[in-house]
């Protein structure tokens, strides 16, 4: 079948750009009001109030024990997340296998570490030394060859890490696990029949793509792990909010304590969320036909989005 | 003629709890051949170009490819179940090409390609990069190298998901319903690769509903229904003269 040559349609050259008038938000313009308020309140009692001395904040917010504290709580965090994620996913990995044996041992060590409080293992952690006050290498129930005192051993640092990590461990096998779960079948299928082991399958197949459902509760666990290394003062270890707790009751600036601390978690907080958004983009790349925007980029469009609405209703 | 069949089935049979999907297929797919699987859909095909690659267990019967037996070893008389580590070895001889094409979507369509060899094989990454690109052009993608799964057309897709598994150099290739996922306008493409590969003399296990690339390039071919194979031969006999009533109801519907 052919066209007839006038069934062609007439050039009428490229219609007008539309410009049209965009919708209205008259909520949008209460919430500011509303919104605008309350911050002024608020910044007017931060200014005038009597207990919060800003000067002091200031000098807290740097004074040696409490950056000390910092590297502290960061350092506590670090590890007790390497602990958490190499555990987790060893874990995730058990709970998945065949052996019955594996996921049984994986399973009572979720339930056991998931269902006690994370301060009552801190303080078992702490005290395991009346339990097992030595700790020796040897032959189970036979001779020991060389053995340590416990609290030589497990110091208040390394009790800490332990308690906090193992307890994560337990909650990021699950987040793995649901990752691992999350991959089509079909890839595992592919990679076996390419000639892949069960290892190769599963480091270099099955997690890369689980680090997408993975990453986003990992940010979440990391940042919770920041704060809830405050739990640690428990157990008499000096970080963040244990440092702060001691400048208070030394010098009765409680509020301005607080409120330097809180400013120390807040900064590590927020790195830690674009680190994450950084790591999520990264591990988007083949899911999306074009990366997501950075903060940045997304900044940008916003502003730029804003003139132009200035322009149209202008 | 004493040549050793490319894959030998007797008997074999295989269930899921209950269900006995395959109930003793008797088959042989000589070296060069190609070999299509046709039937009804839940008859079985996939089951067992599954077995072919041991990524499913036979319950009975026996299955040789090359003239070894999948999944097991008979020592005095008496099947051993083979270690994962030789059962991955010998899959490595044998490709396979899925419906859903399972490209990994976290890598470019070269790396796809560079993955088992390099992984399994251990070849040296440029060599395996070359012979990845070689593969590319013959496919007809050498363009599109740096491109994700998600970046590709599923013809395009699919076509690159038959380079990956002809880069382990296999001696066996199993397509199961390679373009049924695809736009009628791609299909083409894909088959004409086959096509191709056919002509190089590759052994070819072909479950399809392209009747016309069976008759045209198909050697043999098996119909199956209900774990059965119920009639096979030529082609271009089976598909133009169906001696079987299932035969005839079968292609009456897809021809
Ligand atoms: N993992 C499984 N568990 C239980 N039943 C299964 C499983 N896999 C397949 N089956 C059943 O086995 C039968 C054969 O399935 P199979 O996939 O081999 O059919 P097929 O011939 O490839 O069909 P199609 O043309 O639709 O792909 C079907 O009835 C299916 O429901
Ligand atoms: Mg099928």
């Amino acid at each position: 079948m052919t066209l007839p040559q006038d069934a062609a349609p007439p050039d009428r050259g490229r219609p007008e750009e539309i410009r049209a008038v965009p919708v209205r938000h008259p909520g949008r313009w209460v919430a500011v009001v509303v919104i605008a308020v309350l911050a002024a309140m608020l910044g007017h009692l931060m200014v005038t109030s009597s207990v919060l001395h800003w000067d002091v904040v200031g000098q807290i917010f740097t004074y040696p024990t409490v950056l000390a504290g910092v590297g502290r709580t960061l350092e506590l965090t670090a590890l007790a997340m390497v602990i958490g994620i190499v555990g987790g996913v060893l874990l995730a990995v058990m709970r998945l296998s065949k052996n019955p044996v594996l996921s049984g041992a994986s399973w009572i060590y979720i339930w056991v570490f998931r269902g006690t409080p994370v301060l009552v293992q801190l303080f078992f952690w702490n005290f395991l030394g009346a339990l097992v006050p030595k700790v020796g290498i040897g032959i189970p129930f036979g001779p020991t060859f060389a053995s340590w005192n416990y609290n030589d051993l497990v110091g208040l640092f390394t009790a800490a890490t332990l308690a906090l990590g193992l307890n994560e461990a337990a909650y990021f096998a699950e987040i793995v696990r649901a990752g691992i779960l999350s991959v089509d079948e079909g890839q595992a299928e592919a990679a076996s029949s390419l000639g892949l082991t069960h290892a190769q399958t599963l480091w270099r197949i099955v997690l890369p793509q689980a680090m997408r459902v993975i990453i986003p509760p990992a940010g979440n666990e990391t940042i919770s792990m920041l704060k809830t290394t405050s739990l640690v003062s428990a157990i008499a270890l000096e970080e963040l909010t244990r440092a702060g707790q001691d400048i208070a009751s030394r010098t009765f600036y409680e509020i301005p304590a607080l409120v330097a601390i809180s400013f120390w978690y807040l900064l590590m907080t927020s790195i830690l969320s674009i680190g994450q958004y950084y790591v999520e983009r990264y591990y988007s790349r083949g899911t999306n036909r074009v990366l997501p925007d950075t903060p940045w980029q997304k900044v940008r469009k916003n502003l730029l989005s804003f003139q132009r609405h200035e322009g149209a209703v202008g | 003629m004493s040549i050793e069949p490319m894959v030998r089935a007797e008997q074999v049979h295989k269930s899921y709890g209950q269900v006995e999907v395959l109930k003793g297929i008797d088959l042989e797919v000589q070296p060069g051949q190609v070999f299509c699987l046709v039937g009804p859909s839940g008859s079985g095909k996939s089951t067992f170009l599954r077995c072919i690659n041991h990524l499913e267990k036979i319950n009975a019967g026996r299955l040789y490819v090359d003239g070894e037996l999948v999944g097991y070893q008979e020592k005095n008389g008496k099947l051993h179940e083979l270690p994962d580590r030789v059962v991955a070895q010998k899959r490595r001889d044998i490709g396979m090409v899925f419906q859903r094409f399972n490209l990994f979507p976290h890598m470019t369509a070269l790396e796809n390609i560079t993955e088992a060899p390099t992984q399994v094989k251990k070849v040296p990454k440029a060599q395996a990069r070359e012979q990845a690109m070689e593969l590319l052009t013959k496919v007809g993608l050498a363009d599109k190298a740096g491109n994700y799964p998600s970046q590709l057309s599923g013809g395009q897709q699919q076509r690159v998901a038959i380079a990956r598994a002809l880069a382990m150099e296999p001696k066996l290739m199993l397509f199961d319903e390679p373009t049924s996922a695809l736009d009628p306008e791609l299909v083409g493409d894909v088959l004409d690769v086959m096509r191709g590969l056919a002509e190089d003399g590759m052994t070819m296990i072909v479950v399809t509903h392209e009747m016309g690339f069976a008759r045209e390039v198909g050697d043999s071919l098996v119909f199956m229904d209900g774990g059965v194979v119920v009639e096979s031969g030529h082609p271009r006999e089976v598909l133009t003269n169906p001696q079987h009533e299932r035969t005839q109801a079968f292609l009456s519907k897809v021809l």
